[in-house]
């Protein structure tokens, strides 16, 4: 003996965006808080401790923001010109930043003026960094040279002047205290030892280099420019292990997750996308209104903040997760009674007894299974049902429809809901999944409400529209046709090339060699 | 009439078609299945005994009502069978001469029994009879004694009862309704209004009698069931109606008390009524299908129905499903064809509706039955229903497909699944779902049959009406998320001069795939999807197709409307051969290059089996049955049979299986009909039938030391051993060495048996191998006659015996032993 069996809902494959764990995730953030700055913004950093305050440099100046705040905690103002790269150490306690005056500016958190003044670069100072031991900072400027400096004594260390364009990224590495790169237009980036006087490596991205980022570990290299963001081996001396083309405009930059799992990249593209470090596809992506500049996420993931080029500062909070919380406060008050026994795991000689599973059916299921024809299809009928998911109402009708009972299921029905069930068809008539189903649908009503055409306007009102909609699709299906028809005539001219090649073939009377598709 | 030598039907394969079921306490339950009568036991749903004997069909059962160890059965070849069912004996038959179409049995009557027979000279009038069973000594009796109780009376069992007591007996037919009381001689008539009133039809369908009360229900074709009671007067009768049913009311029945009547029909739906309260309804239903029979156990614990598809369900007293015993589904049509589970070797075909039932061969019994349209079905005639009509499998069986398609013939509502093998839950999960794969109903389908080892060697192939055949392939899933990593997408769709795709079947290496369409085939090449060659052999369409296989792989076979069978060398492109014969099926072999062709002519099936590489056939079977042979399929063999004559060579790896249009499944078969019909299960029954008691525990107990210290591998039993063996030993040194296998081959058999191992390997094998090879040698000293061949099967049965006897007498002594202290264990009880 079976049980009731429901009713099939044809599944249609979901065209377009497929939902996975990661589209979940990234669209668990709150709608965008947008700050306007003086000027683009060209550099966002997070502080590497908490409150996890970030500084923003745009125009000429640097804002810190709170988590939340919507308006800047401290403003760093002393300059001249634009400001460049503001950099937080690894304590959070400095702030390092370039300048278009060439000079670079070392400020304390809590103070106003700088520690320190690093001068010594001819042109602007786009890049500066601290290195991993805290006490030096690197600095890479449009005089094509990077230099290393010492904060205690404000001294330059060391030159390097191997770039044969502007230096405009770079970043240090973390496992290494005396390692650090830099990115320049001239498409390299070269990879320095503090303890050398030149370059240790060198990689040719092939274009002008935007962005630089290493891995936690230090042993891959992300570089961006142009737009492509391709991805080094740096222990294999530089050698290219993908090279990911996604954006359709200049990648601008680069970041990180918190966990290293993904991959960020804003573009001039209004993009940013976010790619598995593990595959390296892209598993989402945001759109923004105007061109990037700049991108960060705080640690844990919490916010994500972009810079744009009109200067918006645009700042997404993740959604505090609320399910689990509600849960937990629903059992607790019958806690024992929920764990007696559950954690008792049977043995092999025990005789297990287990719980009938209780079969939940949908309300149509349930008047489908008492032959309740009309009323199943009033269930069906409902807006929500109807709107959302017209794959069940064409389910059901399709399954009345077999059990011969549709006609009496669709008669009998006031104003209103036909109406309702020739809006609907007149809709989904037009959809190929739907089609079948629909037509002997609008014949039946078309059959039985076809005494009283005439006596209601919304009626008739439904009923032109649903000829209107058909029409409309047999003038498109005939041109399609017509398309197919052109496209046929193309292809039988390929088939009958291979056609003769293929009577060389022949070898006995026997067979014979029919052309393929010939009567179009 | 040449009968052809071994033709048999396996086990239970035929459908219980007077189905007719009796409970004796709750331990068995008997129905008439065929000519046999079978005994299933009620909790292993196992079939226990068949008993045969009749030569018709068996037409009624009744339990002896003097002794519940007994049972009647009558039959149409006019004979009543008294049997033991217990140990399976008849113990008397009774010749009566007409043919008894319905047996009832009474408490009351004394050594009679009540028979439908037909009225002499007169055709479709049947008359009611009771038959005085003589008393007599000898096993097979002759009834003299007949007197008519009521003409007229309809030939179905389910038109006469008998009420109360026996104190009257009802019989209904058409709209007629006659009562006969046995005491007063009194009959009274009623007939309904034969004025059809809307829609309905109210002839009766059945009748049955309340145990206690004067109280007769019927049932009528609309779906009513009248209750009629005060019928001892011709006029002032009454009769209530209940209206449950939308069609004919198949069967009723009373409980014990006749507090409860079931009814059940069409609807398949058991409808238990309520005497007390107002006649209120408890329902079970989505039963499977229409039932036809319903019985009650005489303690009234156990009801079972019996369905028009072949099946028995059990159902407690508290109308609970509980079990149900199934041999093979009779469905409607079987549109699938008989295909073969490379996994289980079961047989494959339509089932419930929309069910795919696999058929244990060996055991008889449904393996278990996949829901493949998954939808609810319901019975209703007149609609469209949805049904299986295509299957196929993948050589190793991990990919099933299947086709549907509704029986609307112009929109077909098709639908192409593929289910994968899942080894976790040992069932077959849906993997892909394809609405409407062709635009006209499918033909044809089948796998590359290759190595799947390769994912991208298994190809599927379907061809339809809508003049096109489609390649469909596996894809692999790119998400890594995602549930499942493979699906199936269409590759390629071939079309040849808009004719329609009939037959598609692919060569045994996958290379080259053969498509026929209409009168022309066409061979494609299976990598490049390239059209090879075509053949043809007009006049009239390709019927079927097949390609040779091992050594015959060069061929093609096909077979035409015309009634040719061509076969074309696919080297030359040039036609072998071709022969003058209506092929209706085309099955080739899996396991060797033989193929069968069944033709049909003038009304009688043939079998032919041939090599295509020459037209001779190697086994010609004229006249194979009455019926015509719709399907059939080769199964291959566990191990390859030991077959002597050359005749039937063709069957040692693999057996052939046909399903005729009446849905009779049978086989050629080389062994007698007693060997299939050994009931394995006899001794372990009588076992079980034993009641319990605290003596039969302490036997029990003891039987089991006893059989525990038989197996203590001692010395005696060793020396026994080679004893044993020396005489098989002998006649083995004694036999012409020109007879013998190779030298090789016997060797190691004959150290063996020399050696005395240390396991404890019973005698008996090694007794039984050599047996069989000197069994083997006469065999093959043997001439190809049928006659001398079945003196040479009774001879190997005796062989066997001996052995068995040989075997007893060895361990006697142990078993002397062992019941000197059974009896002193007796005595001091």
């Amino acid at each position: 003996m079976a049980a009731y069996k429901p009713v099939v809902v044809q599944a249609c494959p979901k065209l377009g965006e497929r939902i996975t764990q990661d589209t979940l995730y990234w669209r668990g953030y709150k709608t965008p808080v947008q700050i306007k700055e003086f000027g683009a913004v060209n550099r966002i950093d997070f502080s590497p401790v908490q409150p996890y305050n970030y500084a923003v440099t745009a125009s000429s100046r640097i804002h810190i923001y709170g988590r939340y705040s919507q308006e800047p905690i401290k403003t760093f103002s002393r300059f001249r010109d634009a400001a460049y790269c503001a950099t937080y150490r690894d304590d959070g306690r400095l702030l390092v930043a370039g300048s278009e005056d060439s000079i670079i500016r070392l400020f304390d958190i809590s103070g106003k003026a700088p520690l320190r003044q690093f001068e010594g670069h001819t042109k602007p100072v786009h890049l500066v960094g601290f290195l991993s031991d805290k006490y030096r900072i690197f600095s890479g400027s449009d005089d094509y040279s990077s230099k290393l400096w010492d904060i205690p004594s404000a001294t330059e260390i060391i030159s390097y002047s191997e770039h044969t364009d502007y230096v405009r990224c770079g970043c240090a590495s973390k496992v290494n205290a005396d390692v650090f790169m830099t990115g320049s237009y001239d498409h390299t980036v070269k990879l320095f030892d503090a303890r050398t006087k030149s370059s240790v490596m060198t990689i040719e991205h092939g274009h002008p280099v935007e962005s630089v980022l290493l891995f936690p570990s230090g042993g891959l290299l992300v570089s961006a420019g142009g737009r492509y963001v391709k991805v080094w081996d740096v222990l294999k001396g530089g050698q290219l292990l993908v090279s990911l083309k996604n954006h359709h405009k200049t990648v601008t930059c680069l970041c990180l997750n918190s966990s290293g799992q993904r991959l960020l990249s804003g573009s001039l593209d209004r993009h940013v996308k976010i790619y598995s470090t593990t595959s390296y596809k892209v598993v989402h992506s945001f759109n923004y209104a105007t061109s990037i500049l700049s991108l960060a996420l705080s640690p844990e993931d919490e916010t994500i903040v972009v810079g744009m080029t009109n200067g918006v500062l645009n700042v997404k909070h993740r959604k505090p997760e609320e399910k689990n919380e509600k849960s937990q406060k629903k059992r607790q008050p019958a806690y024992r009674t929920y764990v007696k026994g559950r954690t008792y795991m049977p043995k092999q000689e025990d005789f297990c007894v287990s719980k009938p599973v209780k079969r939940v059916l949908r309300k149509y299921d349930k008047l489908l299974r008492s032959f309740q024809s009309s009323k199943a299809l009033d269930a069906v009928l409902e807006p929500p049902i109807m709107l959302h998911t017209p794959e069940v109402t064409v389910a059901v009708m399709q399954e009345l429809h077999r059990r011969g009972t549709l006609r009496s299921a669709l008669a009998g029905r006031d104003e209103k809901q036909v109406n309702l069930l020739l809006t609907f068809v007149a809709r989904r008539v037009i959809e190929p999944r739907f089609t079948p189903v629909l037509v002997t649908v609008a014949d039946m009503i078309t059959d039985i409400y076809q005494p009283v055409v005439g006596q209601s306007e919304i009626v008739d009102k439904q009923f032109l529209k649903l000829q209107e909609a058909i029409g409309k699709e047999i003038d498109y299906q005939e041109e399609l046709l017509e398309v197919l028809g052109m496209m046929d005539t193309l292809f039988a001219t390929f088939t009958k090339k291979r056609d003769i090649c293929l009577e060389g073939n022949k070898s006995n009377g026997l067979t014979e060699i029919i052309e393929t598709d010939m009567n179009y | 009439r040449r009968c052809p030598r071994g033709l048999r039907l396996p086990r239970g394969a035929r459908a219980p078609s007077a189905g007719l079921t009796a409970f004796p306490p709750c331990r068995f339950l008997l129905c008439a299945s065929g000519d046999f009568v079978k005994v299933y036991s009620v909790s292993t749903e196992e079939t226990l005994r068949l008993m045969g004997g009749h030569a018709d069909l068996v037409t009624g059962i009744q339990l002896n009502p003097h002794n519940h160890m007994q049972l009647y059965s009558s039959s149409l070849d006019g004979t009543i069978k008294l049997w033991d069912f217990m140990d399976g004996i008849p113990i008397k038959t009774f010749t009566v001469g007409s043919k008894l179409l319905a047996l009832y049995t009474l408490a009351s009557a004394e050594d009679s029994v009540f028979v439908v027979i037909p009225k002499k000279g007169e055709r479709d009038t049947f008359q009611l009879v009771s038959v005085k069973l003589t008393k007599g000594a000898g096993q097979d009796l002759e009834v003299k004694e007949l007197s008519v109780i009521l003409a007229g009376v309809d030939a179905s069992m389910k038109h006469i009862a008998f009420g109360r007591g026996g104190e009257y007996v009802v019989s209904v037919k058409d709209v007629n309704l006659q009562v006969y009381f046995f005491k007063r001689r009194l009959l009274n008539r009623f007939s309904l209004s034969t004025v059809k009133t809307k829609g309905g039809d109210n002839r009766f369908s059945c009748v049955v009698c309340h145990p206690t009360e004067d109280c007769i229900a019927t049932g009528h074709a609309d779906g009513k069931i009248r209750l009629w009671r005060n019928f001892h007067h011709r006029k002032e009768y009454t009769y209530s109606t209940l209206h449950w049913h939308h069609d004919t009311v198949m069967d009723l029945a009373f409980s014990m008390e006749g507090t409860r009547l079931l009814s059940g029909g069409v609807e398949s739906v058991l409808v238990q009524w309520h005497n007390e309260s107002s006649w209120q309804k408890d329902f079970l239903p989505r039963l499977g299908s229409p039932i036809e029979y319903i019985s009650l156990s005489s303690d009234g614990a156990l009801c079972c129905t019996l369905h028009t598809d072949n099946r028995i369900t059990i159902i407690n007293s508290n109308l609970r499903f509980s079990r149900s015993i199934q041999g093979l589904i009779k469905s409607r049509d079987v549109k699938t064809g008989l295909v073969v589970d490379p996994r289980t070797k079961a047989l494959v075909l339509n089932g419930e509706p929309g069910h795919l039932q696999f058929y244990s061969l060996q055991s008889d019994q449904q393996l278990f039955s996949l829901d493949i349209v998954q939808r609810q079905y319901i019975h209703q005639a007149g609609l469209k229903q949805s049904d299986l009509v295509k299957v196929a499998f993948s050589a190793q069986g991990t990919w099933l497909a299947t086709v549907e398609e509704s029986e609307e013939i112009n929109d077909p509502e098709l639908q192409l699944k593929l289910w994968f093998y899942d080894e976790e839950t040992q069932s077959f999960k849906l993997n892909t779902r394809i609405n409407t794969p062709h635009d006209n109903h499918i033909t044809d389908m089948c796998f590359r049959d290759m190595d799947e080892l390769e994912h991208d060697s298994l190809i599927l192939v379907t061809t339809g009406r809508d003049c096109v055949f489609k390649v469909w392939v596996m894809v692999e899933d790119t998400d890594p998320e995602a549930q499942q990593s493979v699906s199936w997408s269409c590759d390629f769709v071939g079309s040849y001069h808009n004719y329609q795709a009939t037959n598609c079947c692919f060569s045994e290496d996958g290379s080259l795939l053969a498509v026929s369409f209409e009168e022309t085939v066409t061979v494609w090449d299976s990598l490049t999807w390239d059209l090879k060659c075509t053949f043809c052999h007009p006049p009239g369409n390709i019927r079927n197709i097949c390609f040779g296989r091992l050594t015959c792989s060069k061929y093609l076979v096909g077979a035409t409307d015309y009634g040719f069978l061509c076969c074309w060398n696919l080297l030359t492109c040039a036609l072998e051969w071709s022969a003058h014969l209506n092929v209706v099926i085309l099955q080739p072999d899996p396991l060797s290059e033989h193929i069968a062709a069944v033709s049909w002519l003038s009304k009688e099936s043939s079998l032919f089996v041939f090599k295509p590489n020459e037209p001779r056939p190697i086994y010609i079977q004229r006249n194979l049955c009455k019926e015509k042979i719709l399907l059939a399929a080769f199964v291959p063999r566990d191990e390859p049979e030991m077959i002597s004559s050359e005749r039937y060579l063709w069957l040692r790896r693999s057996q052939l299986f046909f399903l005729t249009d009446t849905q009779e499944l049978m086989t050629l078969s080389t062994k007698s009909l007693e060997e299939r019909l050994t009931p394995s299960s006899k001794q372990l029954a009588v076992e079980e039938s034993l009641p319990v008691t605290p003596f039969s525990l302490l036997l029990g107990k003891h039987r089991h030391q006893q059989a525990q210290e038989d197996k203590d591998p001692g010395k005696p039993v060793v020396h026994n051993k080679q004893e044993q063996a020396s005489p098989a030993v002998k006649e083995l040194l004694h036999t012409p060495a020109h007879v013998l296998p190779s030298a090789s081959f016997l060797c190691t058999i004959f150290i063996n048996s020399l050696l005395i191992s240390k396991e404890s390997k019973s005698a008996e094998e090694i007794v039984d191998e050599v047996e069989m090879e000197s069994e083997k040698a006469e065999d093959d000293s043997d001439e190809e006659d049928v006659t001398e061949m079945e003196q040479e099967d009774t001879g190997h049965v005796e062989l066997l015996g001996e052995t068995t006897c040989k075997l007893s007498k060895s361990q006697e002594k142990e078993l002397r032993k062992i019941r000197k202290t059974d009896y002193s264990w007796i005595s001091a009880f």
